[in-house]
């Protein structure tokens, strides 16, 4: 089941995305902000919070940023002053949160400086790549579902509670678990710390509780035999702090979008352009798998009139996950199935749509989103449009396939929600795993046509963001109909320029695959 | 006029359910649903369906007849009170009534990051076949997003003259959404700005009831379509008296005439 796609307007559009994608890097690479650094001071094993309960994370890059030293980075400020005082960042960083030390005011030496980031830094990467070997193991040893991989979320609020559904999921047929986020997280400019049971419409991403899913998921995938992934939100202000994290605690996937953050949360472009560059490098690194947001563009914007800017978009970030070291295995680019189920052959637009990515995108694990903007409360229309989802998803040979579920628009999911989801998703799967192996499409039918005017119309938009620069098109309001200023949002206070001698001790040896199978050694 | 629900009969009270229990599947499991459901005042109770859940969880699809009835004739539902109209009669009566342009902000107020209900009634490209309020030529329509702070929407609507202020929440887990909405009635109050503004809130688990008992001057559900909003804010505007800018509504007011 193949459509015969016009292989130079994609090759066109490709090659346009990149050079967008190399564009906006010139300014990424000269730049770093706050969120990046507390990143580095993470890795480095700075955890932990004050008796306020502040991240040190955060305590140790604002006294950097007060002594004016954040041009040049967090590692060597630290490795400075670790070496000075031989102490463990850690120490350090204890040092600063009691108020004894002041990092920029430590005499400076940068040779020793550097030696010592980088002996910690070689520790993260020597753990990290330890943490994605284990996932291979366990892969190996445990196996996993058939694609697509049935991705269900949990969203109690409460870890524990979260934990109780996330097995009885597994045990449904879930291949993938996520942890939805507490609203608002993605606006805190720090990582909340500890095991919390206190969310709206989601739970707190934090590093314990990231370690208590990680743990029932292994369980429950040790007495399935099959391994169970789990997926949090490297999004929002938080960006590569969320990456290291889930990392540091082997998660499989992560929800990073370039633009995401931009459009959705009105978080500033220039800070989430700088941090989706390191998150995308710690998850590229850690063998994680991306997911983007595309699918977003259509809760607000039409999905007929708009789906050219889904393809537009999956080209650049594309673009810009490559630059930072993703290989496709690992880019799980977003598209959606929201058409108005009114419309005469929605499910035909919709095939042609998900065929059209499917093949575009060869390598990469599509993430394929349900419908959620024509969901109303009828929960039986609501199954049923679940119903063509699935069969469309399992035609087109989708990677990532995120449940509908019935009462989308009413509740976040009860338990039995999950379980029909599951339910309704293997048995539309198992009833037609092999169709699309014996099905074609009419040669310049309707499907054909459809992916056509969508790459045209993607190629257009694309010609027309280079011609401007991105960071412009994001003015113009050309991504889901929402217009954000390069000035205007939240986090530019956090942005910076790299001084000439910023150091980040990560970049490289991560895009080198350092201590990787079949990375540099 | 008494009335049950209709399953194939006339006042038969057949109904569905499902729910789930916090036990394993199992004859005790199944007779437990029955008699719940029984002790709910239902009568010929069938368990037709019983799921494994796992993790100690039990799944069941129940039918059965209730002998409980309700006097239709008696029932009333408080009401968004306004004329439909459609685009062009809107923007109309908003030249011939109002004479001036009218200022609507909406916002996704609080935590909430959900923007798709606000954005069906606010933008230009409209829901359903209906243009949003941006794109009527006698509104101006502002729409702040998702996650504003009260005291960020009340500086706004300050700043910009606003007739209308159109809250969202999609976000309602453990009611989240009261005590904001609430907030929002309170610091109006305050500013002594409540009375010039038409309020109003919508939402997918809003009614026009709660939007009255939390006071506001409206509240929209599902199913809500711009004109439905444009239509009530232009006739409430009326109704007040909101019309001239240097009418009434500036006499005495500190926070100078807007």
């Amino acid at each position: 089941m193949k459509l015969n796609l016009d292989q130079t307007k994609v090759a066109r559009a490709r090659a346009a995305a990149a050079r967008i994608s190399a564009d906006i890097h010139k300014f990424i690479a000269a730049h770093t902000t706050t969120a990046v650094e507390r990143t580095v001071a993470r890795l480095f094993g700075i955890d932990g919070v004050d008796s306020d309960g502040v991240p040190l994370a955060n305590l140790v890059v604002e006294d950097i940023a007060r002594g004016g030293a954040l041009s040049r980075g967090a590692a060597l400020a630290l490795g400075n002053a670790s070496a000075s005082l031989d102490l463990t960042p850690r120490q350090v960083a204890e040092q600063v949160a009691a108020g004894r030390i002041s990092l920029a005011k430590l005499p400076f030496r940068p040779d020793a400086a550097r030696a010592v980031a980088d002996t910690y830094a070689h520790d993260a990467l020597r753990r990290i790549a330890a943490r994605r070997r284990e996932r291979e193991e366990l892969l190996a040893e445990l196996g996993e579902g058939d694609r697509p991989y049935l991705y269900v979320i949990v969203a109690t609020g409460n870890i524990y509670e979260d934990v109780t559904q996330a097995r009885a999921a597994a045990r449904a047929g879930a291949d993938i678990i996520a942890v939805i986020r507490t609203t608002g997280q993605s606006l805190l400019d720090y990582v909340p710390y500890g095991a919390t049971t206190e969310g709206f419409g989601g739970t707190y991403a934090t590093q314990e509780n990231f370690r208590i899913m990680r743990r029932a998921l292994d369980e429950i995938g040790q007495e399935l035999k099959r391994y169970i992934r789990l997926v949090n939100y490297a999004s929002g202000l938080c960006m590569p702090e969320i990456a290291a994290l889930g990392a540091m605690e082997r998660l499989d996937m992560m929800l990073n979008d370039a633009l995401y953050g931009i459009l959705f949360r009105d978080i500033n472009m220039q800070r989430t352009l700088v941090d989706q560059y390191f998150s995308r490098i710690i998850n590229g690194y850690a063998g994680i798998i991306i997911n983007t947001g595309e699918d977003n563009y259509l809760t607000t914007a039409d999905a007929v009139e708009a789906a050219h800017t889904v393809l537009a978009s999956q080209f650049i970030n594309e673009q810009l996950a490559h630059l930072s070291g993703l290989p496709d295995e690992q880019i799980g680019l977003g598209h959606a199935y929201e058409i108005d189920p009114d419309k005469a052959d929605s499910m035909l637009l919709e095939l042609a749509q998900a065929q059209m990515a499917r093949q575009i995108f060869p390598r990469a694990p599509l993430k394929y989103m349900p419908p959620t903007k024509h969901m109303t409360g009828n929960i039986f229309k609501g199954h049923s449009m679940n119903s063509m989802f699935n069969l469309t998803s399992v035609l087109t040979r989708q990677g990532i396939h995120l449940l509908g579920m019935l009462t989308e628009a009413i509740h976040t999911p009860f338990l039995q929600d999950r379980y029909l989801a599951l339910e309704n998703a293997k048995y539309v799967m198992r009833a037609a795993r092999s169709l699309a192996d014996e099905v074609t499409f009419v040669p310049g039918g309707k499907a054909e046509a459809r992916a056509d005017e969508v790459l045209g119309k993607a190629l257009d938009l694309l010609a027309r963001v280079e011609q401007i620069g991105l960071m412009e098109a994001i003015e113009q309001g050309i991504f889901a109909d929402v217009k954000r200023s390069r000035f205007g949002g939240k986090g530019l206070d956090g942005v910076a320029k790299q001084a000439p001698d910023y150091y980040n001790p990560f970049v490289a040896p991560m895009l080198a695959k350092q201590y990787l199978s079949g990375g540099e050694q | 006029m008494e009335i049950r629900p209709y399953g194939d009969t006339l006042n038969d009270g057949a109904m569905q359910l499902s729910f789930t229990l916090p036990v394993p599947p199992g004859p005790e499991a199944k007779e437990a649903a029955k008699q719940l459901v029984h002790r709910m005042g239902f009568e010929a109770v069938s368990v037709v369906h019983m799921g494994d859940l796992g993790e100690g969880f039990s799944f069941f699809v129940v039918y059965a007849k209730t002998p409980t009835s309700i006097d239709f004739s008696a029932i009333s539902v408080p009401k968004v009170d306004a004329k439909q109209m459609g685009f062009y009669a809107i923007n109309e009566f908003i030249r011939t009534e109002i004479g001036r342009k009218v200022v609507v902000i909406g916002a996704c107020t609080g935590t909430d990051a959900h923007t798709v209900g606000l954005d069906a009634i606010m933008n230009m490209k409209g829901y359903a076949g209906e243009y949003g309020l941006e794109r009527y030529p006698e509104m101006v329509a502002v729409n702040l997003g998702s996650q504003v702070p009260n005291e960020t929407l009340i500086a706004r609507a300050i700043e910009l003259k606003a007739d209308c202020l159109l809250v969202s929440q999609v976000v309602t887990q453990k009611d989240v959404h009261i005590p904001n909405l609430t907030q929002l009635v309170e610091l109006l109050e305050a500013e002594g700005l409540r009375d010039r503004l038409v309020l109003i809130c919508g939402g997918p688990r809003i009614s026009h009831e709660l939007a009255i008992e939390l006071g506001y001057d409206a509240g929209f559900g599902p199913g809500t379509l711009p004109p439905h909003v444009a239509s009530f804010i232009v006739q409430e505007m009326v109704r007040r008296g909101m019309s001239p800018r240097d009418g009434r509504l500036c006499e005495n007011t500190a926070a100078s005439c807007w």
